[in-house]
């Protein structure tokens, strides 16, 4: 009886110790979006979203160059770096058996520890330098090289989930490896490869360090690759560390507004792969 | 090599499928060792023995499937209609569409519909079909695999959605769409219920009106229920090969006789 209540009082106390590190993981976003909201939301206007930046200190204005630069920037870093990085990750998963695999594993694994400030210094010595200015196509290389080793792992730990059976049973079918490994493996994680492509795009749309050195930031509404643009995180930085109040006041909109684009690529991952990656059972 | 399993049996008639001499490794270590049978077209021959002795292994050479494990090997030969499937002149792919193979848990691809799976070998063959050329062959593997009836409404259902024992006859449809010479069947029952199993055994019987049956099995009773050559495996050894009735009533070998008496295995 002793022993019975002795355990049952260290079940509860370790239970509740995991309930409270879940709360205490919560409770920083938490935090964050409520704070967001409160001091943000009242900034988003039409004319925020419309309007560019004015003058220092003059009130009102926009955001709509960042907003639509972060667009740009992360849309072209996505369609640099997921190709790569799923493509690397299959090849990784299917094929990734020898020396050559483990070049590439051990690789993508430094780089994912590599500090984004770091790549956008790499980004910069390599582009801006060479090309002579700075500009959004560099900004979005940076992003790439930061969200290539990301999407690779999780794209090989997808496909490493599909059953070899499955495998097996299109090459005794009369599938060549690469069909094989394509239309059925690959085709079988797909949805999953896709949540982890979510995402690998999620994480690099707030980063700023990496863009520092590379797109640079501009006050003008931009939307060629070749020069500066402007994105959300940027601005963010910017006004964030100016001394006008209407700086702050647009750089918790802006702070909300691509909050709420994480947010929503993080619900689309979510969605995607509930609709079921189903690799037999 | 054993002198006790030498029997004339499925030499009256051409061979569809022998092997001669084969050895088969993982990282070295034999796993099939030294078999040479004989598989007589148009018949079911059952490979039996106790687990670990080497008769998937030994399947899995017949369509080259074996070589694609890592640190596995195989030495000795295998023809096909007289021909060495291991020549330098065979293309493992090409000959994997002659020779059908269904695995002992279904492996419906899980992103077709049943439609697409029964469609999915003659798709990969170097042949183009036509819509309705398609339409037909899968009704014929489907109505051959005896799933038809219960699928014709539902082509474009998601396998997953079906039974066990009938995604395992999906299964075979797919395998035989292509109409390869030969099926090799690797426990095709063994994840199933005895519903599901009869009517794959059934099946079987219907099969070899057409096909060349090869099918791994550790269930005695349906070896002999459904095969009419055996062949008992022992630690990757052949010890006994010879028309079922035989095997099972008057094996030569004591160990044979142990085994089908369930004195071990």
């Amino acid at each position: 009886m002793n022993r019975r209540l002795r355990r049952r009082l260290l079940s509860g106390a370790f239970i509740a110790a995991t309930a409270l590190a879940a709360v205490l993981v919560l409770l920083p976003l938490v935090l964050i979006l409520f704070d967001l909201v409160a001091r943000g939301a009242s900034s988003l206007n039409l004319e925020f979203f419309i309007r560019n930046p004015r003058a220092p200190g003059q009130p009102g204005g926009g955001v709509a160059n960042a907003i639509v630069g972060t667009l740009i920037i992360v849309g072209t870093a996505a369609a640099i770096g997921l190709p790569l990085g799923i493509g690397a990750g299959v090849y990784l998963a299917e094929f990734g058996h020898g020396k050559m695999g483990w070049l590439v594993r051990f690789v993508a694994d430094v780089l994912n520890g590599t500090p984004s400030i770091v790549i956008g210094v790499f980004v910069w010595t390599w582009m801006v330098r060479p090309m002579g200015h700075f500009s959004a196509l560099a900004g979005a290389v940076a992003l790439a090289v930061l969200m290539i080793p990301m999407v690779t792992r999780t794209t090989e730990e997808i496909v490493r989930l599909v059953p070899g059976a499955l495998r097996e049973a299109a090459l005794a079918l009369g599938y060549p490896r690469w069909r094989a490994a394509l239309s059925v493996v690959v085709r079988t994680a797909w949805p999953g490869i896709v949540t982890g492509a979510l995402v690998g795009v999620a994480r690099i749309a707030g980063e700023t360090a990496p863009l520092l050195f590379t797109a640079l930031g501009n006050l003008n509404f931009k939307t060629d690759l070749l020069e500066p643009m402007q994105t959300l995180s940027l601005q963010i930085y910017v006004y964030a560390t100016g001394p006008f109040a209407e700086w702050h006041r647009l750089a918790w909109g802006a702070a909300l507004v691509l909050m709420m684009m994480v947010l929503v690529l993080g619900l689309l991952a979510r969605y995607v792969s509930r609709t079921r990656f189903s690799g037999g059972r | 090599m054993l002198a006790e399993h030498v029997s004339p049996a499925g030499a009256e008639i051409d061979p569809k499928l022998r092997t001669d001499g084969l050895w088969a490794y993982f990282n070295g270590t034999a796993a099939v060792k030294d078999i040479s049978l004989q598989f007589a077209p148009k018949r079911v021959t059952a490979i039996i023995g106790p687990s670990g002795c080497g008769k998937s292994t030994l399947l899995r050479c017949l369509n080259r499937l074996h070589e694609l494990v890592e640190g596995a090997s195989v030495s000795g030969e295998v023809y096909l209609d007289g021909r060495s499937i291991y020549g330098p002149d065979t293309d493992p792919v090409e000959l994997r569409r002659k020779i059908g193979m269904v695995f002992q848990r279904p492996t419906p691809f899980p992103t077709m519909t049943i439609y697409d799976n029964v469609a999915a070998g003659l798709k990969v063959g170097s042949r183009r079909y036509s819509r309705a050329e398609l339409d037909e062959l899968v009704e014929k593997a489907l109505r051959d695999a005896a799933l038809w009836d219960e699928v014709k409404d539902r082509l474009r259902d998601n396998p997953l959605r079906l039974s066990g024992g009938q995604q395992q006859r999906l299964c075979i449809a797919r395998a035989i769409a292509p109409r390869p010479d030969v099926l090799l069947l690797d426990e095709p029952t063994s994840s199933l219920d005895p519903a599901g199993t009869q009517a794959i055994e059934d099946l079987i019987q219907e099969l070899k009106r057409q096909y060349t049956v090869i099918v791994v099995t550790h269930n005695l009773q349906q070896a002999a229920r459904v095969s009419d050559y055996t062949a008992f495996l022992y630690l990757g050894e052949l010890v006994e090969f010879g028309p079922t009735a035989t095997i099972f009533t008057r094996p030569r070998s004591p160990r044979t006789e142990a085994y089908i008496t369930g004195r071990f295995g």
